[in-house]
């Protein structure tokens, strides 16, 4: 081994670089499952008490996990998972079911999707994809043969929970509680949602039915946590990486680029706008990718334009290749929101405006057409700067564009932001979109 | 299938035979003493007499009910009755009771029927055939004989328990009726006829008066009695058996002329009197399972039969009845029956036997049956002579019964009935079989031609009785056709088809596993195997310590011993469904209840003793048939599901409906009763409400017999979604499950843990009280002692001896399931998100509404940054964090796609965002 490290030790800087990426990637995209999470041991614990004694004792559960967007569930969830399979004996008894809400959006395809992972077809042969009748009877008739010292539990993962207890009579969620609720197969149904009142949307002989076990998965930890989240995150492992010293190298800039005040303001900033992991994860994404052979690790300005990148407006972006025309007609529509209070307004509206401005003030513009106006409009339509009130009645009713009513989708300080930004942008335009009244 | 075509293409005519006998004025009701089935454009006819066996159609084509004719009468409403007595098949016996026999059952088995309440009256329409019907006495072994055609009956059978049957029980209205019959039909054997109906105990003699041919089957009635006069001669022993023998010849030869029915007429409604006397109302209970093999074991005994008696056959073949040519040879054919007499005489019961295989083939209306039917009729007349001979007229019934021919006399007579039961294939089986063994047989030798002759005509008949004939019988003809010509033991070979038929339609009433029986009856779509879930490895680990324990028990599923707190309603329930069992009647009854009332639970018990009850013989046995609206897909596919769990059958929606519809208005004389326990009735809810009418409307047919169990949650279920006339057809059976209290719910608990400590007494009222103030769902309570268990499980500084569960492991418990996370998740969210949240309460108050576009709130919100001295978010990020909070609901928000028009709303009470906020 450390004949190899000392061979390994002149490794040339660009494969360390690769190697770093590739390591720091995968971590960050979820690729890899860390030992532990982070501060949700007691949950960790409740999840995977209760996921063994469906495993071992047979027992029927059913359990929702409920957290925020980000917070980790489906990494708990993993995470127990891994450790419960590595147990031996229940790696060959247990057997799992993962459904998502957002694909399996009907409880016929769910069946299917069941079946199939029960990899009960080759008992029906051509039969599972027979009506959904026959399939609901079926998996019922499967579950209700097995008993609890017996059968092997059946472990289903309910991933998006709340889409299911949209689907019609919520069937699929009635039968899976009915039978966890029942001496049949021993099952665990497990439901991961982001919505706190995810109960309220189950029936109430659905919601009698579950054991109303919630694991609360919400992110409390504080900042100092996060920083050391954000540490680890990027944390170099010494004994695996290749390279010692490149490890060593970069693990100490690590720690002087956490210390650095700008990137703890950076950071801050983050924390206090969102506690979500995968925003934090996306943040040092971005700086990560900006590491290569001349820039061998992350700066604080790394950090920081990173961070720039994802805070940016995207409206305010999408101002900035607009035409000197349409940003007119945005600023005219700015001030028609202050005149009449944010009722809609029409092109024609918007076009008086334009032209009164010229009028009154501009010498640097030139009048334009209203056909050329329209094109312009249409173009902010598409942008989606402006929307139609009512597309569908609009269309219906077939008016013409000029008088269909329409809405700024923008807030004014984004249009304020933008004409700062503007390059070049003639001085009476950016003092009319000031001026209080038009 | 043949038989089905014959059914439907021919039209059976039911037709008196003769003038009434006695007419009641009382109940305005004629009395007949034969009564013909003939088929439309065919010339032969099945009459049937009382005291003969008969097969009656039923629901299960392959083993119709079997039973005795004790009257025909014909009510004023011209409608053709006769009055029965049941005999139950085996598989007609529920299969628990059948271990009271402590043996096996033979296949060909049937119990006398004396069980309570059971419809005796039928249709005639509903009479398939003539079947033979033996006694044998509870200490003989059945013969092992392999036929199928034959019945045996050992035990009566009472719905309770099994008896054994004294020939005097089953055969004390015939014997009568034979005894008083016998003197008449010595001296005159115009009148041996009516002898015949009574034949001992054994009515199948009679049955075996049922000649196709219309002129002959009067005669063929009569002819019976030569046989039994030989009979009886033989048993009198002393007496020339030549003599009675030819007496008996002429006998049968002058009664199928004779056309006097009257003193046989007397007889029956003498033996019919008793029947009825004896059977009030038996009600027969419908068990369609049947033996498969028992017609093999018989079959072979005939054949064994035959070979002593062919003479006998011959004889019977002659007379064909038919043509009066056959008649002529009839002299010669006496010796055989001499021979045969003589035979009865010596070897008594063995000697019968061979009379009563003949007289089986009788049964059938064709013209051999003519033949047979003498030989069957001969059996009783004998028997009535040797009464006659023994006894005066007037005491003969009993007499006859003590005499001590008895010992002797059981086994023909059982024969005897046997013989009258069996079907018109038998007949052509036999003569087959005659046909070899005559071609042996030395003695046989003069006969064989007729025989032959015999067998040719049948043979042209037999195109025409197949027509005529039960489908039943059609196929059976078809079966021993084909083996005909095999040995003797062979004939039972072509009952294989039938035997795997017959599983099919054992199949059908499969109480518990429907599904997996199911399987057989749709070759179609085979399933390999029934789905199930792989079975584990290691065995489950079983709970160790007294927590775990504890835990066990309080796991909804676990079955408690008894449903505490639910006394009054179970006995309702109990009460009703019992009585309905009890009555053969129908009715809906519906329960609602909140969940986790124990509705569903309750009902489960209720079947539970209803079916120990059933076991125990104290209630007849009915099927339980369980659906669930939530279990299936679409409100229709409740009939496929309850047709399929009552037979097994596999159909469409629609086809089920049909199939359901004949079954519960379509009269079956031995129908089990249905429960049906219809489970989240609001789902099946259709917008014409078939569904829901269908199952209130099966349930008031007069022959439904079934009884809807309904469950739903919410009381006025009926006046809210049904229309009118379902809602009249559930009726005002109702019943209301209310919420648990609290002492309730501790009850439950106490008796789920049953001693096993693990709860402290406040803990135990704490979680109670809590749940009946918010739901009283028993589900719920459980569920919270469950997670105390564990909480208390994790909690303990002592792994080994974690102590009782208190009370702050139950608080902790109510906790986690009751509080809300609004306020945590407030908490926890970050700054940004909070910071929009109290602009929204700001904008909200400034609006004076409980809503406002995210635009507005947006303005707050970045003056309040700068208040709190944070760098303003940019609109991406203030919206993102929006959208987070809409995510979980803390906020509700129209479709993002709005942007910043988008409304927004608190989901949480304005109180408890400022709780939250400010408690930081």
């Amino acid at each position: 081994m450390s004949k190899r490290k000392l061979k390994d030790s002149p490794m040339p800087i660009g494969e360390c670089i690769s190697q770093v990426q590739t390591l720091l990637r995968e971590r960050l995209c979820h690729q890899q499952l860390p030992q532990r999470p982070e501060g949700v041991d007691s949950q960790h614990k409740h999840l995977m008490e209760l996921l063994k004694r469906t495993a071992v004792h047979g027992e029927s559960n059913s359990v929702l996990i409920i957290g925020p967007r980000g917070t980790g569930k489906t990494l708990l969830l993993r995470c127990v998972l891994a450790e419960l399979l590595a147990e031996e004996d229940v790696d060959k008894t247990l057997l799992q079911v993962h459904l998502n809400g957002l694909l399996q959006t009907d409880d016929r395809i769910a069946l299917k999707e069941i079946t199939r992972q029960l990899s009960l077809e080759n008992v029906v042969g051509d039969q599972v994809f027979g009506s959904f009748a026959e399939n609901l009877a079926f998996l019922l008739e499967a579950l209700k043969k097995g008993d609890r010292s017996s059968s092997r539990p059946v472990l289903f993962i309910l991933d998006e929970f709340d889409l299911f207890a949209h689907h019609k009579n919520q069937t699929l969620l009635y039968n899976l509680l009915d039978v966890s609720q029942s001496a049949q197969t021993p099952v665990a149904v497990v439901g991961l949602t982001c919505r706190l009142d995810v109960l309220e949307l189950l029936e109430k002989r659905v919601k009698s039915r579950f054991s109303h076990r919630q694991i609360h998965l919400l992110p409390s930890l504080s900042f100092s946590q996060y920083l050391q989240a954000v540490q680890a995150q990027l944390h170099l492992p010494d004994t695996t990486f290749p390279d010692t010293t490149f490890c060593y190298d970069w693990n100490a800039s690590l720690k002087a680029l956490c210390e650095d005040k700008s990137v703890e303001a950076v950071l801050l900033r983050h924390f206090n706008s969102t506690k979500d992991f995968r925003s934090l994860h996306r943040l040092l994404m971005a700086s990560l990718c900006r590491v290569s052979v001349n820039n061998p690790t992350i700066k604080p300005a790394d950090l920081l334009d990173a961070s720039r990148l994802l805070s940016a407006d995207a409206m305010t972006n999408v101002l900035h290749g607009l035409s000197i025309l349409e940003l007119c007609l945005v600023i005219a529509m700015k001030h028609l929101n202050d005149i009449y209070d944010g009722e809609p307004f029409n092109l024609q509206m918007v076009y008086n405006e334009f032209k009164r401005f010229l009028q009154r003030k501009s010498n640097s513009l030139y009048n334009f057409e209203l056909p050329v106006v329209m094109k312009a409009f249409e173009h902010l339509q598409q942008l989606e700067v402006v929307r139609p009130v009512d597309a569908a009645a609009a269309v219906a009713a077939r008016a013409q564009r000029e008088y269909q009513l329409v809405r700024l989708m923008l807030d004014h300080s984004q249009i304020m932001e933008a004409l700062q930004k503007y390059p070049q942008c003639p001085t009476d335009v950016k003092q009319w979109a000031a001026s209080a009244f038009g | 299938m043949a038989r089905y075509l014959t059914r439907n293409r021919l039209r059976r005519i039911y037709k008196w035979g003769g003038l009434p006998v006695s007419h009641d004025r009382k109940l305005k009701t004629d009395e007949y003493d034969s009564l013909r089935i003939s088929l439309e454009d065919l010339p032969r006819t099945t009459v049937i007499t009382n005291g003969q066996y008969i097969l009656i159609e039923g629901v299960d084509d392959d083993h119709p009910y079997v039973a005795k004719v004790t009257k025909l009468i014909e009510s004023d409403k011209k409608k053709k009755k006769a009055l029965v007595q049941w005999f139950a098949r085996v598989g007609e016996v529920p299969p628990n009771k059948l271990k009271l026999l402590g043996r096996e059952p033979h296949p060909q088995e049937i119990f006398y029927y004396e069980g309570p309440t059971c419809e005796d009256e039928i249709d005639v329409e509903s009479i398939l055939d003539t079947v033979q019907v033996k006694f044998i006495p509870a200490g003989a072994p059945f013969p092992d004989v392999d036929r199928q055609e034959v019945l045996y009956v050992k035990l009566s059978w009472n719905t309770k328990v099994f008896t054994v049957v004294t020939p005097e029980q089953i055969e004390t209205a015939a014997a009568t009726a034979a005894a008083a019959a016998a003197p008449r039909l010595v001296p005159t054997p115009s009148r041996l006829r009516p002898a015949l109906p009574p034949s001992p105990p054994c009515s199948p003699a009679l049955a075996a008066a049922t000649p196709r041919s219309r002129a002959p089957s009067r005669r063929a009635l009569p002819t019976p009695d030569p046989m039994v006069m030989n009979r009886a001669a033989a048993a009198a022993g002393g007496h020339g058996v030549r003599g009675t023998a030819s007496a008996g010849k002429m006998a049968e030869a002058e009664s199928m002329h004779s056309a006097s029915k009257i003193s046989a007429s007397k007889c029956l409604s003498g033996k019919r009197r008793s029947c009825v006397a004896r059977t009030p109302g038996v009600r027969k209970k419908l068990e369609l399972s049947s033996p498969r093999k028992s017609l093999m074991d018989e079959d072979e005994g005939l054949c064994q039969l035959l070979d002593e008696d062919l003479d006998l056959d011959v004889l019977m073949v002659q007379r064909s009845a038919t043509t009066l040519t056959h008649l002529m040879s009839q002299p010669g054919g006496l010796t055989p029956a001499r021979k045969t007499s003589r035979a009865a005489g010596s070897w008594g019961s063995q000697s019968m036997k061979p009379v009563l295989s003949y007289m089986s083939l009788g049964g059938d209306s064709s013209p051999e049956t003519a033949l047979q039917d003498s030989d069957r009729a001969s059996t009783p007349s004998r028997r009535a002579e040797r009464a006659s001979k023994e006894h005066s007229l007037g005491v003969l019934a009993e007499e006859n019964e003590n005499s001590p021919m008895e010992p002797a006399a059981p086994t023909p007579r059982t024969s005897r009935r046997k013989s009258a039961q069996l079907v018109s294939s038998r007949i052509r089986k036999q003569l087959s079989l005659l046909d070899d063994v005559h071609s042996d047989g030395d003695d046989s030798d003069e006969f064989l031609p007729s025989a032959k002759e015999l067998r040719s005509s049948s043979d042209e008949e037999e195109e025409q009785q197949e027509e005529e004939e039960e489908e039943f019988c059609a196929r059976l003809d078809s079966d021993d056709e084909i083996v005909a010509k095999k040995s003797k033991r062979g004939a039972a070979a072509p009952r294989t088809p039938r035997s795997a038929r017959k599983s099919q339609a054992s199949m059908r009433t499969p109480r518990k596993t429907p599904v997996k029986k199911a399987t057989p009856t749709t070759p179609r779509t085979p399933r390999h195997a029934t789905p199930s879930i792989p079975s584990r490895s290691l065995p489950a680990r079983q709970p160790g310590s007294a927590l775990e324990e504890a835990r066990a028990r309080l796991h909804v599923s676990s079955v408690p011993e008894s449903l505490p707190c639910r006394e009054q309603e179970f006995q309702d329930i109990y009460n009703f469904v019992e009585s309905k069992v009890m009555d053969g009647t129908g009715g809906c009854m519906y329960i609602s209840g909140v969940p986790g009332t124990g509705k569903t639970a309750t009902v489960h018990e209720v079947i539970r003793s209803l079916q120990r009850a059933s076991d125990a013989d104290d209630i007849p046995a009915f099927n339980f048939i369980e659906i669930n609206g939530m279990k299936m897909t679409d409100p229709h596919q409740a009939y496929v599901q309850i047709l399929q769990k009552l037979t097994g059958q596999k159909a469409t929606p629609d086809h089920a409906a049909a199939l359901l519809e004949k079954r519960f208005s379509h009269a079956g004389p031995k129908k089990e009763s249905t429960v049906l326990l219809v489970d989240e009735l609001d789902l099946l809810w259709t917008r014409k409400q078939n569904v829901m009418y269908n199952l209130f409307d099966w349930p008031t047919r007069r022959h439904g017999r079934l009884v809807v169990l309904t469950i739903a949650n919410t009381m006025d279920l009926p006046e809210r979604i049904m229309i009118n006339r379902v809602a009249s057809r559930l009726g005002l059976t109702r019943m209301s499950f209310q919420p648990y209290s609290f002492k309730q719910l501790q009850q439950i608990i106490m008796s789920r843990l049953n001693k096993v400590k693990a709860f402290e007494e406040d803990a135990l009222q704490l979680v109670s009280r809590k749940v009946a103030a918010l739901s009283g769902d028993a589900r719920r309570c459980l569920d919270i002692c469950r997670r105390a268990t564990e909480i208390c499980e994790h909690t303990s500084l002592d792994p080994g001896a974690p102590g009782l569960v208190g009370m702050s492991h139950v608080m902790q418990a109510l906790d986690e399931m009751f509080s809300s996370a609004y306020v945590t998740a407030i908490r926890c969210a970050s700054i940004q998100e909070q910071l929009f949240l109290r602009s929204v309460l700001m904008e909200f108050r400034r609006l004076g509404l409980e809503e406002a576009t995210f635009q507005q709130v947006l303005v707050q919100h970045q003056a309040l940054c700068r208040v709190e001295g944070l760098q303003p978010p940019s609109v991406s990020e203030a919206l993102a964090a929006c959208q987070r909070l809409g995510a979980c609901r803390l906020l509700l928000l129209e479709p993002s796609r709005l942007g910043v028009l988008q409304r927004v709303r608190l989901n949480v009470s304005q109180d408890d965002v400022l709780y939250a906020l400010k408690a930081e």
